[in-house]
């Protein structure tokens, strides 16, 4: 089938089966190799990306369900890689192998734009579907804050 | 092109100008320098194996050799030949180096040997670039090179006089190479690098998303496959609908592989390759799949089976001795209290989050392969085998990988995308789901301590014995299940026996972060706790007792030439490598940073410690957790100390590596178990093998206890204590002795 969505402020048409899920779409057919397959069943966020600025996991998302959605993937995350959160990242050191961290900066994202001074609590529960084996937890947590602090200086 | 270089097998080291501008730097390192006496001497041909160039822009390019698997080497070793070369940080460029036995000899990830291997071959690369960098300015300037000094990628005269590298790139590639052997090292108060926190150097390609890792290769006109196994490891297809799959939408092509005659789990085993237009369609169709399996002998084990057999062997006679010092039957009569304990770890998966994947193009008999690899030598020695190729046909480049820990240091994916590229004209790219992963693994072995021990009325440890039962065959344990007749407690009781007997398997086992070390201190580790408490003593003055207490019995003999240096990395309590002083050190310091003893905890809230050598590493560590009375358990705090020598080289990479060992014990001590029934894993995916998430993490203090020793590495060896640290803290709250792992399986409710 043909699908028609934005990603990352530009409109894409596909035609693939109806069942393929947005990640392979993004990987595969846009070649946007920054989304990551980790599990490929949502448990471990490697894949996560915005609709519509909610996260969502893309390797459970169909592309059927996708028409006319306004998608962002790590690589829209800002225009030249500084995000605040992005520059947090950095500046903290957080990846070791750093497989999983553009699914980490997606979902911290998305946090931040709800709410802008989360707690450790509202970071863990924000955080807690997106699997670092590495278990960098520790910087992740810290480097949100961080962002946080960026952005609130920022202003 | 200028050339200038000393052949002397030990001291290679060659300078040339670049063509286009510029001056390379090129050094054959002999990692045999390195504390590491048990390697063999390498034989045949030698190249430079180190790269430093330096553009007339003063940039600096410095080749990483080794695979970065997320343990920080692509910026320590380049960092170290950066300080001793004195040039800034920021002015370094680092390079991934391809893979080319010939021209690095040694470019695995494993064993945390870079650090060892490297610390002074490479700083003597930088030093003998500076020194003729040294030699070029005095000789342009007539003046001795007493007179010069460097500093930030300049040499300066004591007269004033200036001249940055680049300005020196002609005159120094005419300049004799000095000896490496001999070449003068910075003293380590002057290093400007080592020593400093240095930022991941791809960190800002990893938050942007750019293409790195295995799984992001595209090349033009590539198509996806997947391959099939048969759960049961080693099975074999009988026969499989591949007509039908090949005419589902997208599927180029399907096929049934043999696998080698006879089988070896870690190179190509038979199954089913399906090739198509793009890896969703692949694996729409292997959803179609229809095999009949041969599933062979292995159909009939299963880990309660394996468990069953344990314990009949652990009541039988031991297989062998390893160890056998004083007289063990007479002490525990003798002794005032005596414990027994029987332990268990079952197998584990690595899973690393990126799953395993190879992209492989074969064209005109020559194959090109791009694959996150931890060991490149051995994928290329295997592809070669395996298809019956030349070595000097195949080109393999090494990718980043998603995470590692062990299980890319086997190359079974590898080979898999070489074959089914050798079958089709285009490149291909071969990607396992997470349930292949999980299911295909080379697992940590599982395995069983049957220990009794028995303390004096002082309360010393006078009798200990490990039955420790194993897989293997005969006299050789299978990959990763083996126990050292130096483990610790060997060396520090007068009356000690190690026995092992072992049974057969067909599960794959392999390395895991800290191999050996990761069972084995568990067990090792508590059962010594046990003893503490059976003595009245306190945990950690027992253990710096037991370590003060070296036993006059002759060391067993080093491994023969040829053993892998620092390979197993297990620890060693009377092994001649293992220094009680050190461990003491780290013991004692972890108790301090901890409050151990001095602080008030809430009831219901404990602490528990535990060290362990591996891989040359020293650690004591002390968990602090709660338990409520219910046993809902909460890991609170973990104190890490460790002993890696005079230096630490990165030290924010050192801390993130520290906690992330940490983490990763506790992970698999909540509740990782892989679990065999008829010959294949139950589990399939992370919903039935649990990975730690934020909010089982907690805090991780890390500390380095500095000590006039080489420096060694950082991936492993804080990971072992870990595990013992929290079941005795368990301990100390509930009374519960943990003898079995994962703790999700124990009831930990108290009253």
């Amino acid at each position: 089938m043909t699908v028609t969505f934005k990603v990352n402020g530009k409109s894409h048409t596909v035609d693939v089966a109806d069942d393929t899920p947005l990640l392979w779409v993004l990987r595969d057919h846009l070649d946007l190799k920054g989304t990551k397959f980790g599990c490929g069943i949502g448990q471990c966020g490697s894949c996560t990306v915005h609709i519509n600025g909610a996260p969502i996991r893309s390797c459970q998302r169909r592309v059927s369900t996708l028409a006319g959605a306004d998608i962002t993937t790590i690589e829209g995350l800002s225009a030249d890689g500084t995000h605040p959160l992005q520059r947090a990242w950095e500046e903290l050191d957080v990846p070791q192998c750093g497989y999983c961290q553009a699914g980490q900066l997606m979902s911290a994202s998305a946090l931040l734009a709800k709410t802008p001074k989360p707690t450790d609590a509202e970071i863990d529960t924000a955080m807690n579907g997106n699997i670092c084996r590495c278990t960098t937890y520790l910087r992740i947590r810290a480097a949100i804050h961080r962002a946080a602090e960026m952005k609130e200086n920022a202003k | 092109m200028t050339t200038s270089s000393r052949l002397d097998r030990r001291n290679f080291f060659k300078v040339s100008s670049i063509i286009g501008g510029g001056i390379m730097f090129a050094a054959y390192i002999d990692t045999l320098d390195a504390a590491t006496a048990w390697a063999a001497e390498p034989e045949g041909e030698f190249a430079p194996n180190a790269f430093i160039k330096i553009f007339p822009d003063g940039m600096v390019s410095i080749v990483a050799k080794n695979p970065e698997i997320g343990q920080g080497v692509k910026n320590m070793l380049p960092m170290i030949i950066a300080d001793e070369l004195d040039v800034e940080w920021k002015n370094v460029r680092v390079e991934q180096g391809m893979f080319d036995m010939l021209v690095y000899q040694n470019q695995g990830a494993g064993g945390s040997t870079a650090t060892p291997l490297s610390w002074l071959p490479m700083r003597r690369v930088g030093a003998a670039a500076r020194a003729m960098l040294v030699t070029a300015a005095a000789k342009t300037w007539a003046v001795p090179e007493s007179e010069c000094s460097t500093s930030s990628g300049v040499v300066s005269h004591s007269s004033g006089k200036k001249l940055k590298y680049q300005q020196l790139i002609d005159a120094a590639a005419t300049v004799p190479a000095p000896d490496l052997a001999t070449v003068k090292l910075k003293d380590p108060k002057d290093f400007r690098i080592i020593g400093t926190s240095q930022h991941g150097v791809d960190n800002h390609l990893v938050v942007t998303g750019k293409p790195l890792y295995g799984i992001d290769t595209v090349l033009p006109g590539m198509l996806y496959a997947c391959f099939h196994k048969c759960p049961v490891f080693g099975g074999k297809v009988v026969s499989a609908n591949v007509d039908e799959i090949k005419l589902m939408p997208g599927i180029k092509h399907a096929f049934v592989v043999d696998g080698l005659t006879p089988l070896q789990l870690n190179a190509l085993v038979s199954g089913v390759a399906i090739v198509g237009d793009s890896w969703w369609q692949v694996q729409t169709a292997r959803k179609k799949l229809n095999v009949t399996w041969d599933e062979g002998p292995t159909a009939a084990q299963s880990s309660a089976g394996f468990a069953a057999k344990s314990l009949e062997l652990s009541k039988q006679p031991a297989q062998r001795s390893l160890r056998k010092d004083g007289d063990f039957d007479s002490a525990m009569k003798s002794a005032a209290k005596t414990a027994e304990g029987a332990y268990f770890y079952p197998f584990l998966s690595h899973a690393p989050l990126e799953p395993q994947n190879t992209t492989a193009h074969f064209k005109d008999g020559k194959l090109e392969i791009w694959s996150p690899t931890q060991q490149p030598q051995s994928g290329s020695h295997l592809v070669a085998a395996s298809l019956g190729m030349k070595e000097s046909d195949i080109t393999l480049h090494i990718s980043r990988s998603g995470g590692g820990f062990g299980r890319r240091l086997s190359n079974d994916y590898m080979v898999e995308a070489a074959y089914i590229a050798k079958q089709v004209p285009v490149p291909v790219k071969v990607l396992w789901t997470r349930e292949d992963d999980i299911q295909h693994d080379f697992y940590r072995p599982a395995g069983w301590h049957y220990f009794s021990g028995g303390v004096d009325a002082a309360g010393k440890l006078v009798a200990w014995r490990d039955h420790f039962v194993s897989f293997g065959e005969g006299n050789s344990f299978a990959a990763s299940a083996s126990l050292n007749g130096a483990e610790f407690p060997a060396g520090f009781v007068p009356n000690l026996a190690l026995d092992a007997s072992v049974m057969s398997s067909g599960v794959p086992t392999g390395a895991m972060r800290a191999p050996g070390s990761n069972g084995i201190a568990f067990a090792t580790q508590s059962f010594i706790d046990e003893l503490a408490h059976a003595a009245g003593k306190d945990p950690v003055q027992f253990r710096l007792d037991l370590l003060a207490n070296a036993q006059p019995v002759p060391a067993p003999a080093a491994p023969p030439p040829g053993a892998a240096p620092g390979g197993g990395g297990r620890g060693g309590g009377g092994g001649p490598r293992f220094d009680a002083a050190r461990a003491r050190g780290v013991v004692a310091m972890v108790a301090e940073k901890s409050g151990w003893g001095k602080a008030t905890l809430p009831k219901g809230t404990g602490m528990g410690v535990a060290f362990h050598f591996s891989h040359m590493g020293y650690f004591a560590e002390v968990v602090q957790a709660t338990v409520s009375k219910a046993g809902v358990l909460k890991v609170d705090k973990v104190w890490v100390v460790g002993d890696i020598g005079s230096q630490i080289i990165n030290p924010i990479h050192a801390e993130n590596q520290s906690q992330g060992a940490a983490l990763d014990g506790i992970a698999q001590a909540l509740g990782q178990e892989i679990t065999i029934d008829k010959g294949r894993t139950v589990n399939t995916n992370l919903q039935t093998f649990p990975l730690l998430r934020m909010r089982q993490s907690c805090p991780v203090e890390v500390s380095f206890l500095k000590t006039d020793n080489p420096p060694t590495g950082l991936g492993e060896p804080a990971l072992p204590p870990v595990i013992p640290a929290l079941c005795n803290a368990i301990f100390a709250v509930t009374g519960k002795r943990i003898r079995s792992m994962p703790l999700s399986k124990q009831d930990l409710s108290w009253s």
